[in-house]
């Protein structure tokens, strides 16, 4: 008895703060993105022939975790079948929370341009915690004008 | 140490190339952290301390692969890569990997710090 009671106790948390907690994060990410645009995240490998550049390798990483009524509504798709949702945009906000990080990292540096973007997405399992990492990592660009007044930066 | 996830580095000459190398560290938080991840689970949310733990031993098998890059006398790391995997249950491993080359002289100066290329 008091174990079905627990279960709906933790399924109303999860369905309550789980919302709230991605609405939240999502809001904050689409807040962030509008800056972040400004500087281009590219998957293309070779960097532009021409101008002075400096390189540096920049990471942002995360650890999402799933909350109880994702995953107990993602138990209960997958006995039919078909599209996980809950799932899609714990991922979604996972990756996107990880670029983020590395474009600021990048933007510290005042780069110009990340390119190379490799991402990464592995499941971390703990007993029955349920999370995701994800690692974003690529290279910026610094303009060589600004090559000076960055010690932590090496050269090309 | 040049450590670039770019097959080349524009105007740059390689001049050797010497082989793989490669880093790797396996870590876990303690107990108490994992109980908190638990809890954490039924509200969702990001979970820090993994997010520190998986950064930290990054960092880690950085400096491990930039040291076997030192000894066998590369002065860059090329084409680096990075991989995770959860082993057991509260531990992950993280294995890091790139081509160690002799570049032509760069201004880059040997002091820089070996896990510098992650976020502080």
């Amino acid at each position: 008895m008091i174990e079905i009671g627990l279960f709906f106790v933790f399924l109303a948390c999860g369905f309550i703060f789980g919302q709230l907690a991605e609405k939240r994060h999502f809001k904050r990410i689409i807040e962030r993105e509008k800056t972040a645009n400004q500087l281009p995240a590219v998957a293309s490998k070779y960097p532009p022939e021409t101008g002075c550049y400096q390189q540096q390798l920049v990471a942002g990483n995360v650890v999402v975790a799933s909350d109880y009524f994702k995953s107990f509504t993602a138990g209960l798709i997958s006995i039919f079948g078909g599209k996980v949702t809950p799932f899609e945009s714990l991922l979604d906000r996972g990756r996107r929370e990880a670029i983020l990080r590395m474009k600021d990292q990048a933007m510290a540096m005042e780069a110009e341009l990340v390119f190379n973007v490799k991402l990464e997405t592995t499941r971390i399992a703990t007993g029955r915690v349920g999370a995701i990492e994800v690692l974003a990592y690529g290279t910026a660009l610094i303009p060589g004008s600004k090559l000076d007044n960055r010690q932590d930066a090496h050269a090309v | 140490m040049i450590v670039s996830n770019l097959e080349i580095l524009p105007n740059v000459r390689i001049l050797r190339h010497i082989g793989l190398v490669q880093g790797s560290s396996v870590r876990s938080k303690h107990v108490g952290r994992d109980i908190m991840a638990g809890v954490k689970n039924i509200f969702g949310g990001e979970l820090e301390g993994y997010t520190e733990l998986l950064q930290e031993s990054r960092e880690e098998a950085t400096e491990r692969m930039i040291l076997q890059a030192n000894q066998i006398g590369a002065n860059a790391v090329l084409n680096v890569r990075y991989s995770t995997s959860s082993i057991a249950a509260g531990a992950a491993e993280i294995f890091v990997y790139g081509t160690a080359v002799e570049i032509e002289n760069s201004k880059e100066d040997s002091s820089s710090t070996p896990g510098g290329a992650l976020p502080a």
